[in-house]
């Protein structure tokens, strides 16, 4: 296949940037998306040009490094999938293919199509986990948590992180990926203790970094790679609710 | 280089209690005092940071990636080991020790294995407390599967995100400590070397990977949690950052390096497609549980995999090792593959596959319970390859995947260089000469939570605390030589990238230092090895400046360590004339093909010692001895 890419380039945060053109010939309908960027980078570098940055790592679908909006669609057409599992099969010769970083006010474009998401880091610090320090525990079938919970919760607990959530909302909220964590915490009996505090301090922190509000767009739950049930933000409006009345 | 492996005395399930008690304690109020630089944030580095950080010491955790979250840890499928006995059918901590160091080809050092079997059922009892949602019973209970090389149930496992859920486990327990001030956390940020200070480890130079600046940060201790050295075959299962580097600076700076050959060539990968291809994805182990390995019996059969009547199978890990049938352990199995391969009943378009088939289950189960157990498998299956495996056989073949060869550590977990911790996949002790599926998540968090908290606390007080800052002539001279290696990548100019090169040094090591090794192809790599290091240092090209994001400049330092590394690891597998697990010298096999040990000539850890550039490095060896388990011939017959 022959492709044209169009691809964002910036180099610094402070330059503005702008799109780039680039054919690849001899693409292999087997090549993930990466391998494309790949073959690209490996070109431009022989031509001593300045390869395209772009955050990758496991390329399996897991660690949630890549970040890549692909023909205006976070982590491209295919659904429940990240960029590197998409496969050049989804593209036909002669197609062009726009790619953009994950642009959202709390996550600053590094270079190219690397962006910064530490923001999402700081959600989690602010209250994303169970205060248990190591030592001590009881033992892990003390409690038993029913299938169904744990289910749910496990549902929730496979986010992972990527950002596309946030990159595919018009109010670039980070609801979904927040509403995970409580989410995967909350239906299990470990998570009670704090919940309300994980609760008001995980949307607090969302707010001061500058992620916009949830309008129910649902955009988000549609390109999340590991399908992330949109209810949970139903069920952190709920929790959060009951925080405000409780005043927690 | 004195290797003293410092186990305790006494009987084995007593040496780590007694040794616990024996160590020495640093005063609460006093931790504060000690800084521990820690490196890599996986389930190694990420445990042991948080609860060094929850026991008061100051921590600064450095990784490359863009968070803690996104360590390679976080890619195991299939699951964690534990010798809970949940399932009633016989397990015990000895007995998961037993099967360790029986899968281990006797290759391993038996009061560390004992250890992590030991403290096995505390990770899942933690794991459980931080809100890991492991897989439950309608009852409520934990539930467990098989995995290879054992015939209890003792694997614990969260879908096909196991390494994902006891990584988020851990990253919480960090991000709480970040949050609390307690850990100062340094992501996008590259180890490129030790330093040391009269012989004791006290610092690293890393590299900002966003603004290019290179820094000094000191400390009373270093810990690498910086896992292993897969890539060096180029294609792998590891993730595509994962690299040599932090040990292999170390290893330089007089850490040794022990059984640098010991690789695991997993079984069930998918099959290569293409020149294009930048990594190799793996296929959990789990999968074997219920899919059936299979080649057609006649060679260059190319009909279809539905074609194929039941008589014309060979099914043939449950033909050569009954008792274990298709959860035979990795070495074996992967050995088992390339030999049906090589005998030209590979399937697939390359002839370097063979089938992992469901039907039998699916018949038995229905779709919809391997659906539950599977279901996401298949679908990364079905979105890489094309092919629903529903319908129709995986295609599966051996690649590389974890590295049981690492830094050498004594029983503190400590390297030849006092003060320089190792943990996790990045040291050497716990696997042997082969891994168990399962076991590197176990290793990971039992050596983060339950051990370095302790051994490390006996080197602090074991010592009269020496200020040191980054000011020391020492951190000057290394950061120079830090500097001046960038500065040579760069001004270099020549015609081929990095990756290239990391191709090209890949393939070599998996012609001859891969799945089966000779004493010829080990000298042909050993000859190759130094010639593409030095034409990868006349024409390597890295585009861009030192000063800046560079991912061709950080590949190109990690290439650069792997040139040096290979050689190494060539040299080991080329000395340890015997088979033993995943390390196959062709000339040591029986007639049907097994694995034959010479444990009267190798039954030690080979440790290297770095004697300088150009320079043989020198061989040491730790005797290993077996007084539980009596050395025998591995049989999964």
């Amino acid at each position: 296949m022959k492709l044209t890419l169009k691809i964002w380039r910036q180099k610094s945060p402070a330059d503005s940037g702008a799109m780039e053109t680039h054919v690849v010939d001899d693409v292999s309908t087997d090549m993930s998306f990466l391998e494309l960027l790949d073959v690209l980078n490996e070109r431009l570098q022989l031509e001593g040009k300045d390869p395209v940055a772009f955050d990758h790592d496991c390329r399996e679908g897991i660690c949630g490094m890549c970040s890549l909006v692909i023909n205006g669609k976070a982590h491209g057409p295919w659904d429940a999938t990240t960029a590197c599992q998409l496969h050049m099969r989804a593209f036909k010769d002669g197609d062009e293919i726009l790619i953009e970083p994950f642009r959202a006010g709390a996550f600053g474009v590094i270079k190219d199509l690397v962006v910064d998401r530490s923001a999402l880091d700081r959600v989690i610090q602010s209250g994303g986990f169970v205060s248990v320090n190591t030592g001590g525990a009881p033992d892990a079938n003390a409690v038993p948590i029913g299938k169904h919970e744990a289910d749910r919760a496990m549902d929730a607990a496979a986010c992972i992180g990527c950002g596309a959530c946030v990159a595919a909302c018009p109010n670039a909220s980070a609801m979904l990926f927040v509403s995970a964590k409580i989410g995967h915490l909350g239906h299990l009996p470990q998570g009670q203790p704090e919940r309300d505090r994980r609760v008001s301090a995980m949307v607090e922190s969302m707010d001061n970094e500058g992620f916009g509000s949830c309008r129910n767009y649902q955009e988000c739950s549609a390109v999340c790679p590991k399908e992330i049930p949109i209810d949970l933000i139903g069920e952190l409006n709920r929790d959060w609710r009951r925080c405000l009345v409780k005043g927690a | 280089m004195q290797l003293d492996s410092k186990v305790p005395d006494g009987p084995i399930a007593e040496k780590w209690d007694k040794h616990r008690f024996e160590m020495k304690l640093v005063n609460p109020s006093n931790k504060r005092k000690f800084k521990v630089l820690m490196v890599g944030s996986g389930l190694a580095g990420g445990s042991a940071a948080a609860t060094l950080a929850e026991l008061g010491y100051d921590v600064d955790c450095f990784c490359f990636q863009d968070s803690p979250r996104r360590a390679h840890s976080i890619a195991a499928q299939g699951g964690i080991n534990a010798a809970k006995n949940y399932q009633n059918d016989g397990d015990s901590a000895y007995r998961l020790f037993y099967d360790t160091v029986k899968g281990g080809d006797f290759r391993s050092r038996e009061a560390n294995v004992y250890r992590l079997a030991q403290v096995s059922s505390q990770i899942i009892d933690q794991c459980v407390a931080q809100g890991v949602p492991f897989a439950r019973e309608y009852g409520g209970q934990l539930a467990n599967r098989s995995f290879g090389g054992a015939q209890v149930s003792r694997t614990f496992y969260a879908r096909g995100q196991t390494g994902q859920q006891l990584l988020l486990g851990c990253y919480a327990s960090l991000s709480r400590q970040i949050g609390l001030g307690n850990v100062n956390m340094h992501p996008r940020t590259e180890m490129l070397d030790l330093v040391l200070v009269d012989g004791q480890a006290r610092g690293i130079i890393t590299r900002d990977l966003v603004s290019g600046k290179i820094e000094s940060w000191a400390g009373d201790a270093v810990v690498l949690g910086t896992g292993g050295y897969s890539t060096v075959f180029y294609l792998s299962t590891n993730a595509k950052g994962c690299n040599v580097t932090a040990a292999w600076r170390a290893h330089k700076r007089g850490a040794g390096f022990a059984n640098p050959c010991y690789t695991q060539i997993h079984p069930t990968c998918i099959p290569v497609s293409g020149d294009h291809q930048s990594k190799l994805t793996l296929m959990s182990e789990s999968l074997r549980n219920d899919g059936r390995v299979w080649v057609p019996k006649k060679e260059g059969d190319t009909r279809a995999p539905g074609q194929i009547p039941e008589h014309e199978r060979d099914y043939y890990l449950e033909r050569k090792y009954p008792s274990f049938g298709n959860l035979a352990p990795r070495d074996i199995s992967s050995r088992s593959a390339k030999e049906a391969c090589d005998a030209g009943r590979g399937v697939g378009a390359t002839g370097f596959g063979v089938y992992l088939d469901f039907r039998d289950a699916i018949g038995r189960l229905g779709a919809d319970a391997i659906s539950e157990r599977y279901g996401n498998l298949f679908e990364m299956y079905q979105r890489i390859t094309d092919d629903d495996p529903y319908q129709t056989p995986m295609r599966i073949y051996p690649a590389p995947h974890y590295s049981m060869g690492g830094l050498w550590v004594d029983y503190n977990l400590q390297s030849t260089i006092p003060g320089l911790h190792v943990i996790g996949e990045a040291n050497f002790s716990d696997h042997g000469a082969n891994r168990l599926g399962a076991s590197a998540l176990m290793q990971g968090l039992a050596d983060g939570y339950f051990v370095l908290p302790y051994t490390i606390g006996h080197y602090f007080a074991s010592q009269k605390p020496q200020p040191v800052d980054t000011d020391h002539a020492e951190f000057k001279r290394v950061r120079e030589e830090v500097d001046q290696r960038i500065k040579r990548l760069i001004s270099v100019g020549g015609k081929r990238t990095p990756d290239s090169f990391h191709r090209e040094l890949g393939r070599l090591m998996w012609n001859d230092v891969g799945m089966a090794r000779s004493k010829q192809s080990c000298e042909h790599a050993l000859e190759r090895i130094p010639e593409i290091r030095e034409q990868f240092w006349r024409d390597v090209k890295v585009v861009g400046g030192a000063g800046e994001m560079n991912a061709a400049l950080e590949q190109a330092g990690r290439v650069a360590d792997f040139l040096e590394f290979a050689e190494t690891m060539a040299r080991d597998a080329l000395e340890r004339d015997e088979s033993c697990g995943g390390h196959f010298r062709v000339e040591h096999q029986t007639e049907d093909g097994e694995a034959v040990r010479n444990d009267e000539r190798f039954c030690h850890a080979t440790v290297w010692e770095w004697k300088g550039e150009d320079q043989t490095p020198a061989q040491h060896r730790e005797a290993l001895e077996f007084e539980n388990v009596a050395l025998a011939t591995r049989s999964y017959k």
